[in-house]
């Protein structure tokens, strides 16, 4: 009950950390599923429309209900504590904000009950995570299904808005003494970055989703191709959304790479300002490449060239980012914490995510390879290898911040090598079927086009994964009852946060901290030799 | 550089940003981008309705008019309110608060008395065509919106009659508040351009 | 629907009509299907040896191609890939030192010093490497960007070639439509679409009712029929063979079964097919039966049959039997497995939209004996 009526941030940001973790085993069952049909040609696990189901919410999920609320938990956990704040700005709203969360993704989860009435059960949006106009209509979605999909997601958009809201105000207002914003933590930036970024995207997909509502409900005609109305607005209003949306899943994963990176290889980040720059870069760039993922509906040369190429442009700074960690890396004394595990493991796969994103932003490229499972494959490599394995290293370095226990650095490395090599194995081979025209979204596929292998090492890689989740979960469960503890500060590390208790009281400092440089802590360990002489 | 300065110093933060400032910003700001989404829509489907009633014969400006003329100079009468709040006078700030509320509803009931007639009498409904569909959509969210403001002041309105604002405590909050009712006006000053003076051009032409 | 439709309408009569004859179907064991489409196509080149392959990793590959635009494409994708790879060796060779001289540097810290707070050389940052690493990625952006572009306008060409073949594909939920225009008339055909060798073919792209997508990868990138909209594209096939694609949209139920074949003929033998298929059907009278059938059951609703019914649905059947698959490419054509299409057509390709007509066994016989007829 203290938990319903908080509104603490700390206790919120908890409460959306797990509320993700439920979601992504859901998610990762039905991926699981997925796998399964697909394992062999011909399978017959599960039928076509239940598979089409899967996909979708995997999809959803995993999007919504996954990266989403657990990316903006950490920022809720991390803002107020990094910027030496005692609370969010509007910490009433931030609780409305994570009950919306929930009762959103409760609303798409019941449409397994309500799509089509208790007499129905068992049927959800079986629409794609996109679900493209005019698949969505009521001529070709029939029953309820489509309209779930839309209130659900429709309500939680809203929940991330006014988070999002609340870390503007909070990292414009709330900073302590001292803190300028060339000093903030790195996190603060990507949240800013990112909090802005759902300021303009998620109301564009609320506006799409309204249109479609209205369409749905009322027989308006947005989407309409009978009465003039266009099939291809929906998807540039969704990915004007969509877009944007992936940045605002993989900033704060960069965020944690740059808290995390730093402190196991005992040096200060590389080049702080030019990662700022290249941030808001990021940011400011990815509203202008949202026609990427439309290459193969026939915008055009013209279009089709600038949007190809303001795509390679986003690699730049995206390019920057993973040198200046590297530059972190070099010269460092590296010390291979779980955590650390998980962050190097996300540089090495988000290089390879990166650079299959260059093949895909070479247009004619993405002319044969698009909607394959080339793209899936691609995806992954950014949202698995890339978001999951930034937001297990930030599980990892925060845990013994948010609960006071360490958890267990065997266990912790055992859950690394099984995730890295799953995921290796799931992932890889998805380039490979996708290259040799294996299309996205089928629930079965022919056999002798040379599928079969690549599919099967994929399917291979499901159990290892789960054996990797479930070994996480385990270690959790054992470290609250009986972890080591952590002290105040159990990785010598030099944001704000490691300043206070662990876990932090109600009211996070007993003192507003004051700032004298990016690392404050540094500059409290080193009196001789304080970060501030380097400003 | 600050070098060898063994304490350096950790400069006061110049006045900090006001949160309620900032949030109402945010909230703006995201609000545009909702209506640049219906904007841009309905700049899309102009000319695009071969069947079915059209903005030409169906839109009339004189309602509009007084419409918006009572809208826009809400704007200024709720620039006074909180002024006279701000000297303290409350006698004014109620009365012009009121004013502002009053002009607000007759937006809201003009606009229904239009969209009456639309519907009985030239049968534009949101199912008639892609006009029909973007004319109710943003129009009426942009009233939806005049709405939650009125909503706002009326809230601050009955607050004050009981006393509640207190000029000092409260001179800035309320003047937030009325951010969006400022935020309301000129969304509507970019809906009445685009549909009653460049969407009201034949349709079915351009397409 | 029309599927759901008629399986409850079906339930319906079930309970209505008294339980006359023992339905001998009342638990049918499931169809299986007989034979393969690979195994009937390695059958259909085995005759041409020399012919691109039909089955095997690579069939429907990008990367052997066997027309202009895909060749094109297939040569941009080497020089990305390997600019990709270059980039790739490189980064992950400066990770892995980075983090071989990190640990070793952490070793030694360790084995040296009591001290652990003891740190490494603080670096902030290096203007001259930092310019570096923006500018470099900068010109490769650039490089790339610009060979992109031309490739794109050597690809995405909008008026059709000179002496081009135009076909109008049109896609439906779960299959395609092919329309050759002409002079002399048009001929429709369905899910297999013949071109001549050597000659651009210039495909107009619409779509019924939902996003589809045109995709034959060793003949050309994919391209969305879209509702309410046309696209182009074109291809050239070098050599005769059969091309294998599928839709690549997303785009219902059984978008897994929409598959493409692309029948790469000689000029001659193209003209030829095409003549035939401008004929009208076969009248067979030994097949008079089915055609009644035919004729009196909802199939005509659907279904064409030049001279018999104009159905627009589903695909034309004119000279259904000249074709190697139904279902949409998925289900070689023989008498066994198109009676188990027409008996349910759900149970074979669950969830498409033809609805079992519930005919008794003696119907179903005649009306698959004239269908295997329409040549």
């Amino acid at each position: 009950m203290q938990w319903a009526i908080s509104v603490d941030h700390k206790k919120l940001a908890m409460m959306y950390i797990g509320a993700g973790l439920i979601f992504f085993l859901v998610g990762g069952i039905e991926a699981a599923f997925m796998r399964l049909q697909l394992a062999q040609a011909g399978n017959e696990v599960v039928d076509p429309a239940t598979f089409n189901q899967l996909f979708t919410m995997h999809g959803t999920t995993m999007v919504f209900l996954v990266g989403m609320p657990i990316l903006l938990g950490f920022g809720n956990y991390l803002i107020p504590l990094m910027v030496g704040a005692r609370d969010m700005a509007f910490p009433r709203l931030n609780a409305f904000g994570f009950w919306l969360f929930i009762f959103g993704g409760l609303l798409l989860y019941f449409s397994y009950v309500g799509a089509d009435g208790l007499y129905g059960a068992g049927t959800a949006p079986d629409v794609g995570w996109f679900a493209y106009a005019p698949l969505t209509s009521r001529t070709f979605s029939r029953g309820n299904s489509t309209d779930y999909w839309i209130l659900g997601i429709l309500v939680s958009g809203f929940g991330s808005m006014t988070t999002a809201i609340n870390f503007i105000a909070t990292i414009l207002c709330m900073r302590c003494p001292g803190m300028k914003l060339m000093r903030m933590p790195m996190i603060a930036w990507m949240m800013l970055v990112v909090a802005f970024l759902v300021l303009v995207a998620i109301p564009i997909l609320t506006a799409a989703q309204a249109m479609l509502l209205f369409d749905r409900t009322l027989g308006a005609h947005f989407f309409d191709p009978e009465t003039q109305g266009s099939a291809i607005l929906w998807q540039h209003l969704f990915w004007f959304f969509g877009h944007p949306e992936v940045y605002i899943l993989i900033l704060p994963a960069f965020g944690f790479v740059s808290e995390i990176m730093p402190t196991f290889s005992r040096k200060v980040l590389f080049g702080y300002p030019l990662m700022v720059a290249a941030t808001v870069g990021i940011g400011f760039i990815s509203l202008g490449v949202w026609a990427h993922h439309m290459f193969v509906v026939g915008l055009g040369p013209v279009l089709d060239s600038f949007f190809g190429a303001t795509t390679f442009l986003i690699s730049v700074p995206t390019g920057i980012k993973i040198f200046n960690w590297l530059g972190t890396m070099w010269g460092g004394r590296i010390q291979f914490t779980t955590p650390m595990l998980f962050v190097t493991g996300f540089v090495a796969m988000f290089v390879i995510g990166g650079l299959t994103g260059i093949m895909l932003a070479t247009v004619p490229m993405t002319w044969q390879l698009s909607d394959s499972y080339f793209v899936v494959g691609h995806f992954h490599y950014v949202l698995f290898g890339g978001t999951v394995f930034g937001i297990f290293g930030a599980l990892f370095y925060w845990f013994p911040k948010a609960t006071g226990r360490l958890l267990d650095e065997r266990l912790g490395k055992w859950t690394f090598w099984l995730l890295f090599i799953g995921f290796t194995l799931t992932f890889m081979p998805m380039h490979v079927s996708g290259a040799l025209g294996m299309p996205r979204r089928v629930y079965t596929y022919e056999a002798d086009r040379g599928f079969e292998i690549w599919n099967l090492i994929s399917s291979i890689g499901v159990p290892v994964q789960m054996a990797g989740v479930a070994l996480f979960l385990w270690n959790v469960v054992r470290t609250l009852r009986k972890g080591e503890v952590a002290g105040d500060d159990p990785w010598d590390a030099w944001t704000l946060e490691w300043g206070t208790s662990s876990p932090p009281p109600e009211w996070n400092f007993d003192r507003i901290p004051t700032c004298t440089s990016a690392r404050p802590l540094w500059d409290r360990k080193h009196p001789e030799d304080p970060d501030a002489h380097y400003e | 550089m600050t070098a060898l300065n063994a304490n350096p110093s950790t400069g006061p933060l110049k006045a900090p940003l006001s949160r309620a400032k900032v949030g109402m910003a945010c909230l703006i700001f995201m609000e545009s981008a909702f209506f640049s989404a219906f904007l841009v829509t309905y700049l899309y489907y102009i000319g695009k309705s071969p069947d079915g009633p059209q903005p030409l014969e169906c839109l009339e400006l004189n309602l509009v008019l007084i419409n918006s003329v009572c809208l826009l100079s809400s704007s200024v009468t709720v620039v006074l309110a909180v002024r006279s709040l701000a000297r303290g006078a409350m006698g004014a700030f109620r009365l012009w608060l009121a004013v502002t509320i009053l002009l607000g509803l007759e937006f809201l009931l003009g606009t229904g008395y239009e969209w009456w007639g639309l519907i009985e009498d030239k049968g534009l409904t949101i199912q008639s065509n892609a006009f029909g569909t973007n004319f109710y959509s943003l129009v009426g969210f942009h009233a939806f919106h005049v709405f939650v403001g009125l909503v706002l002041l009326i809230g601050v309105f009955i607050l004050s009659l009981f006393g509640c604002i207190n000029p000092k405590r409260d001179h800035q909050r309320v003047d937030v508040a009325t951010w969006y009712w400022h935020f309301v006006d000129v969304v509507w000053i970019l809906v009445f351009t685009l549909v009653y003076i460049v969407g009201r051009v034949p349709q079915g032409a351009a397409a | 629907m029309p599927a759901a439709d008629g399986a409850s309408a079906a339930a319906a009569q079930d309970v209505a009509s008294p339980p006359v004859p023992p339905i001998p179907s009342a638990a049918p064991p499931p169809y299986t299907i007989k034979g393969s489409v690979a195994e009937m196509d390695a059958k259909l080149v085995v005759c041409d040896p020399d012919g691109p392959p039909v089955a095997g990793a690579g069939v429907t590959g990008i990367f052997a191609p066997e027309s202009p635009p895909s060749r094109e494409i297939r040569d941009l994708s080497y020089l990305v890939f390997g600019i990709c790879i270059v980039i790739f060796v490189v980064v992950q060779g400066f990770l892995v030192v980075a983090i071989v001289r990190g640990v070793r540097a952490r070793r030694a810290a360790n084995r040296s010093a009591e001290e652990v707070s003891d740190e490494p050389v603080q670096i902030y940052g290096s203007i001259p490497i930092e310019i570096a690493w923006t500018v470099i990625p900068s010109i490769i952006v650039f490089v790339l960007t610009m060979v992109t572009i031309r490739t794109i306008r050597d690809i995405d060409i909008t008026t059709a070639p000179e002496d081009s073949l135009e076909v109008v594909v049109i896609g439906h939920q779960w299959w395609w439509e092919f329309r050759y225009p002409g002079p002399d008339g048009e001929v429709v055909t369905a899910n297999e679409m013949h071109v001549p060798v050597g000659r651009p073919v210039w495909l107009r792209l619409e779509s019924a009712d939902v996003i589809h997508s045109f995709w034959v990868p060793r003949l050309a990138g994919k391209m969305d029929l879209i509702p309410g909209r046309t696209n182009y594209t074109w291809f050239s096939a070098d050599r005769k063979g059969i091309f294998l694609g599928q839709c690549a949209e997303y785009c219902g139920t059984q978008h897994a079964h929409m598959l493409i074949r692309v029948y790469a003929d000689e000029p001659a033998e193209f003209e030829t097919w095409l003549a035939e298929q401008r004929k009208p059907a076969v009248v067979d009278p030994s097949v008079e039966a089915g055609r009644r059938v035919f004729a009196e059951y909802a199939c005509l609703n659907c279904h064409t049959i030049d001279g018999l019914s104009d159905g627009m649905f589903g695909p034309n059947l004119t000279h259904l039997a000249s074709r190697n698959t139904i279902g949409s490419g998925f289900i070689p054509l023989d008498r066994d497995n198109l009676r188990a299409w027409i008996d349910d057509p759900n149970q074979l390709k669950p969830g498409c939209n033809m609805p079992s007509l519930k005919l008794d066994p003696t119907e179903l016989d005649a009306v698959t004996d004239y269908l295997m007829t329409l040549h």
